[in-house]
């Protein structure tokens, strides 16, 4: 069979977007865990930790494009190795998010205003619980899966817009805590958006096997509307 | 097939098919080949690819064994048809081969001898700058015009070739690898000369280089060996689409497996 190195190659990448998807997975939910306890120690960690993701992805970046430039891949090959460029730009999007809730936890610091926890913790574990899957989905070019996982990015949506009411409450409670508040509508916007990217792979599984691409995100982005 | 607007076509071959003897080389092709458009014709080798394009100037004739049937049309004509000179034609449908093949004569000759053959009344000089200059090989030779054709290196020696099939002012330029014995640059300076020629000409590729066929064309045809018929080695037409949708995403897995590699 020709090409086996190249398919060699190409599964090489594949683990590697796995485990920088494990990394960014790792990363969201302890920086839910660090933003619940206010761990400031682990969030200052989990900033500077978001650097090996970054490394990560430049270093799948260039193993692909020197397969293109090696391989001159075409048809089903090349729309997989596109894809897999974008989707390693979404993970390190996505862990810039996770670096971001950390980074709001320390904003935060020892802040009293009501935070919608249990939302934020629902919102987190979906998400990763989608990215896990999207990322399978994208590995096997399962397009079943990839078709039917974004309507869970709904129930994301609906978290999302019911922390949002419950800290924009908040605010006209009490104005003074305006700026506190508005760090916590960062952190469920990262969340959001996290779970967009998670729609945006799905996008991708689909290109790979059918040629087509196709939009799936019905949903805006939520800070348009702010 | 995905068809851009308002294209005309040049050729049209309705169930072409060619024979050797008994051996069919072909078998009932249906292909449109547009007019001022590159084609590149694939597949892989002895699935009749040149025996097609052979077909679109009749130089299948020079081969005793051939038998062809089937219909080109060209020009509202069937260019197999009894009434058809098959001289004219290839007036009409020039043809560059993979290795070059200068007349061991000087540059100028090289381009001149076919317009003297068809008794060329014009300016004899303007013909040879014109015709040069449309190969991109006119500021290169200008002022050697009488050395041999032959002393030219293989990159200008080729588009010397091309010029000499220019003079004749064809519609049709059918190029049979043309590239496939130059190195990459003189093969970048042969694709680009086909995109500034395809303005006024059409022209049909055949290669084996899958980056040139998607570099260079706007159509490409995949043609592969009848799975029905192997041990025969007949050749059938798989898949032919805009070269955007055959490089991206095929429609056949035949084309798919051929393209990335994977058989052929």
């Amino acid at each position: 069979m020709a090409r086996e190195l190249f398919g060699k190659k190409i599964k090489q990448i594949q683990d590697e977007i796995l485990l920088l998807g494990s990394m960014v997975e790792q990363a969201t939910l302890d920086s839910v865990r660090v933003f619940k306890n206010r761990d400031m120690e682990t969030a200052q960690t989990l900033v500077e930790d978001d650097q090996n993701i970054n490394d990560k992805r430049f270093a799948i970046e260039n193993a692909i494009l020197i397969l293109m430039a090696t391989q001159q891949p075409l048809a089903h090959d090349l729309r997989l190795l596109a894809s897999m460029l974008i989707v390693t730009n979404e993970l390190e999007r996505m862990g810039d998010y996770a670096k971001g809730i950390a980074h709001n936890a320390m904003r935060l610091g020892n802040s009293t205003i009501p935070v919608p926890i249990r939302n934020i913790e629902k919102m987190a574990d979906l998400a990763v619980s989608m990215l896990h899957r999207s990322l399978s989905a994208f590995i096997n070019e399962d397009i079943k899966i990839a078709v039917t996982l974004p309507k869970e990015d709904d129930q994301v949506d609906a978290l999302f817009n019911e922390s949002y009411r419950s800290i924009v409450k908040t605010m006209i409670a009490d104005p003074e805590t305006i700026d506190e508040s508005s760090t916590l509508l960062w952190v469920v916007h990262n969340l959001e958006r996290f779970a967009d990217r998670v729609v945006n792979i799905c996008e991708r599984t689909v290109f790979i096997k059918s040629g087509e691409m196709l939009e799936m995100d019905g949903s805006d982005d939520e800070m348009d509307e702010f | 097939m995905l068809q851009e607007n308002n294209l005309e076509n040049i050729i049209t071959t309705k169930d072409l098919s060619v024979f050797y003897g008994t051996t069919q080389a072909i078998h009932k092709i249906n292909l449109n080949i547009p007019r001022n458009r590159i084609t590149a014709i694939i597949g892989p080798s002895g699935c009749g690819k040149s025996t097609l394009i052979r077909c679109f100037n009749r130089m299948n004739d020079l081969v005793p064994s051939a038998r062809v049937d089937g219909e080109v049309v060209y020009s509202d004509q069937n260019i197999y048809g009894t009434e058809v000179d098959p001289v004219h034609i290839r007036r009409q449908i020039g043809m560059v081969f993979q290795k070059p093949n200068p007349f061991p004569k000087s540059v100028y000759e090289n381009i001149a001898f076919g317009a003297k053959i068809n008794n060329y009344k014009g300016n004899m000089d303007e013909l040879v700058e014109k015709s040069l200059r449309q190969a991109a090989l006119w500021d290169e030779v200008k002022d050697e015009l009488d050395k041999s054709g032959l002393a030219l290196s293989g990159g200008q020696q080729q588009r010397l070739c091309i010029a000499r099939a220019l003079a004749t002012e064809p519609e049709l330029i059918l190029m049979d690898e043309p590239a496939s014995a130059l190195d990459p640059i003189a093969t970048l300076k042969i694709e680009e000369l086909m995109q500034d020629l395809k303005e006024q000409y059409t022209i049909i590729i055949v290669t084996h280089n899958m980056q040139q066929a998607s570099r260079a064309s706007d159509y490409t045809a995949f043609i592969s060996i009848d799975r029905t018929r192997i041990e025969e080695r007949v050749g059938v037409l798989v898949e032919y689409d805009q070269t955007s949708k055959i490089f991206v995403n095929p429609a056949e897995k035949e084309t798919e497996d051929y393209i990335s590699g994977r058989f052929g």
